[in-house]
C-alpha cells in the first residue's frame, strides 16, 4: 500500500491554534490599552477604539462555567440534548462551547462549576473530507 | 423642535398568510391606519417602511404601488426586531427636524417557513452549531436568562409563569394570533427546546403588519388633538462593548442606556409608566426587561411575576396585547404594532383588555445584533 500522509486536522475557528510542536490551545486578542480581550485577530479594539497594541496572548485552559442551555432542539442533523456552554477562562476571555463529560440535565450542572478545555478531533468533515480539531469544555475538579 | 403626535394606527390581526405579499399585508395596515386618522395617502408627505426578509426589495414603494404612488420620499428600514420601531423613530426624527407635518410608517413582515431556531451556521470549514454551543435564538435567550438565574435563583418555574401570563393576556386580544389559556403545567410540560425556554416560552412566528400616522404639534393641533397621542421619547441604542458581549450578546445593557435616556427625554420615571409592551421574544427574556426597564429594582423580577405585578390589573401590567409570545412577532412590523397597542390603551380604546386609566405608556423592543428602541408615550385628553 503506497504510503500516505495522513492530513494534519484544520482547526474549527480561526482562533483555535494547533502549534506544529506542542499541544493546541485557544487564542485571544488583548488590547494592551483597556485590556479587552477578543477571539480572533482584529485591527481596532471595538471597546475603546485603540488601533494598534492587540496583540495575541494564549488563553487559559481552565476557567468556570458562566451560565449554559441545555439544547434540545437544534439544526437538522445535529445530535441533541447538548450543554452550550459559555465559559469564563482564567486571566480573562469567554468563550462558548459544548459542555462534555456531563449529564445534560440541569440538576448536575453549576454554575461557576470549574470546567478545563479539551481538545478533540470534531465528528464532522467538510464537503472535501477534511479533518477538523476542535474544542470542548469538560468538568474539572477544583 | 416640534412634538410628534401620533394621529392614527393600527394593525392586522396577525397570523399565517402565505397566499398573500409583503406589499399587500403592508398596504392593508397602512389604509386602517390612515383610515383611524381620518386622512388619505395623498396627505402624507413621506413613508418610512419596516420590514425585515425583504430589505433589498423596496417594499415601501410597493406598498404604495398598492395604495398610492404620491412620489414621496420612501425610507426602507432593517434593524433586525427593532426594525418596524427604527422606521416609527425615523419619522419622529423627520417630524422633530421639521422636515414634515405628517408622515406615514408601515411595519410588515411574512414569515414564511422561517423557523423557531433563527439564525444559521458559518458558510466556511464545518457547521459549529451543537459542537461550539449553540447558536440558535432559544439558547441565546436561554443562556441570557441563565444569567439572571445565576445571579438571582430566578427559576424555570418563574420563566415559564410569563408565557401563561401573555397568554391568558392575549385571550382578550382579537388581533393576537392565539386566544388560548397556556397553564403553567402545559407550559413546563411543553417540549424543551432550550432549557430553560420551552416551546411555549418562545415567540410565535407569524406573519403580520402595523402602521401608524404621526404628525408635528402644528398639524396636530390643526387637525385636532381628540384621541391624539404623544410621542414623549424615542430612542435607540446599540451594544455598547461589555464584558462577555461577542460571545453572549448583552441585551441588558443597551435596554439600560435607552431607558434611561428615554425617562429623562420624557420627563418621568418608570413609576410614572402605566403599561409596557416589552420583546418578550423568550419567555426568559421578559424577567430581564423588567429590571432593565426600572419596572422593579434589581434582583427582584422573579418577585414581580410570582406577584402578578405585572399582570393585567397589576401594579404595571406588561404585555397585555399577549406580547411576542402569543400575539405573534412578526419582525419589522412587531416595533409599530407595540406602538398600536400602547396608543389604543391610552386613547381608552382596548375594550375587554384596557388598563384602566392609562395615562402613559412604554414600548421596547431588541433587535439582536443589537438594536433597542424605546418609545414613550403620553395621552393628550383627559
Ligand atoms: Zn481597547
Amino acid at each position: 500500500m503506497a504510503e500516505e500522509k495522513a492530513a494534519s486536522p484544520l482547526p474549527v475557528v480561526p482562533f483555535l491554534k494547533i502549534p506544529d510542536d506542542g499541544d493546541p490551545y485557544l487564542e485571544g486578542h488583548k488590547c494592551k490599552k483597556c485590556s479587552a480581550i477578543f477571539l480572533g485577530e482584529r485591527a481596532v479594539c471595538s471597546s475603546c477604539g485603540a488601533r494598534e497594541g492587540i496583540e495575541p496572548i494564549r488563553l487559559a485552559n481552565k476557567g468556570e462555567l458562566y451560565v449554559y442551555s441545555i439544547v434540545h432542539r437544534s439544526f437538522p442533523g445535529v445530535e441533541v440534548p447538548y450543554v452550550s456552554a459559555v465559559v469564563d477562562l482564567d486571566g480573562g476571555g469567554t468563550v462558548k462551547g459544548n459542555l462534555i463529560g456531563i449529564d445534560p440535565v440541569p440538576e448536575k450542572i453549576e454554575f461557576g462549576m470549574p470546567v478545563e478545555t479539551v481538545f478533540k478531533i470534531a465528528p464532522r468533515k467538510d464537503r472535501d473530507g477534511n479533518e477538523y480539531l476542535t474544542y470542548y469544555f469538560q468538568p474539572r475538579s477544583a | 423642535m416640534s412634538d410628534v403626535y401620533i394621529l392614527g394606527t393600527d394593525m392586522i390581526k396577525f397570523g399565517r398568510f402565505p397566499d398573500r405579499t409583503v406589499p399587500d399585508l403592508g398596504a392593508q395596515a397602512a389604509l386602517m391606519a390612515l383610515d383611524d386618522a381620518g386622512l388619505s395617502i395623498n396627505d402624507m408627505e413621506a413613508l418610512y417602511c419596516g420590514n425585515l426578509m425583504q430589505s433589498n426589495a423596496m417594499v415601501g414603494q410597493r406598498i404604495l404601488r398598492e395604495i398610492g404612488q404620491t412620489g414621496v420620499p420612501v425610507v426602507n428600514c432593517a434593524n433586525a426586531c427593532a426594525t418596524g420601531a427604527t422606521a416609527f423613530r425615523e419619522g419622529w426624527a423627520a417630524i422633530k427636524a421639521g422636515l414634515y407635518d405628517l408622515v406615514l410608517v408601515v411595519g410588515v413582515e411574512q414569515m414564511g417557513k422561517a423557523g423557531l431556531l433563527g439564525g444559521g451556521g458559518g458558510s466556511t470549514g464545518i457547521p459549529t452549531e451543537g459542537l461550539l454551543g449553540s447558536s440558535t435564538m432559544p439558547a441565546v435567550f436561554a443562556e441570557a436568562g441563565q444569567e439572571h438565574a445565576r445571579k438571582y435563583g430566578t427559576t424555570f418555574e418563574q420563566f415559564a409563569k410569563v408565557s401563561v401570563k401573555n397568554h391568558h393576556h392575549s385571550t382578550k386580544n382579537p388581533k393576537a394570533m392565539y386566544q388560548i389559556e397556556t397553564p403553567l403545567d402545559k407550559v413546563m410540560g411543553a417540549e424543551m427546546i432550550s432549557y430553560p425556554n420551552t416551546k411555549l416560552m418562545c415567540s410565535v412566528n407569524v406573519d403580520g403588519s402595523a402602521a401608524a400616522v404621526i404628525a408635528s404639534e402644528k398639524k396636530a393641533r390643526e387637525l385636532g388633538l381628540g384621541r391624539a397621542v404623544k410621542v414623549s421619547a424615542s430612542v435607540l441604542t446599540s451594544d455598547r462593548f461589555t464584558e462577555r458581549d461577542l460571545t453572549m450578546p448583552d441585551v441588558n445593557t443597551c435596554t439600560r442606556e435607552a431607558a434611561a435616556k428615554a425617562y429623562e427625554m420624557a420627563g418621568i420615571g418608570p413609576e410614572d409608566v402605566n403599561l409596557v409592551e416589552l420583546h418578550d421574544c423568550f419567555a426568559t427574556a421578559e424577567i430581564l426587561h423588567y429590571e432593565n426597564l426600572g419596572l422593579c429594582k434589581d434582583g427582584e423580577a422573579g418577585r414581580l411575576i410570582d406577584d402578578g405585578e405585572v399582570a393585567h390589573g397589576g401594579r404595571v401590567p406588561v404585555n397585555v396585547s399577549g406580547g411576542l409570545l402569543s400575539k405573534g412577532h412578526p419582525l419589522g412590523a412587531t416595533g409599530v404594532a407595540n406602538i398600536y397597542e400602547v396608543t389604543t390603551h391610552l386613547r381608552g380604546e382596548a375594550g375587554e383588555r384596557q388598563v384602566v386609566g392609562a395615562k402613559v405608556g412604554l414600548t421596547h423592543v431588541i433587535g439582536l445584533g443589537s438594536a433597542c428602541a424605546i418609545h414613550v408615550l403620553e395621552r393628550v385628553s383627559d
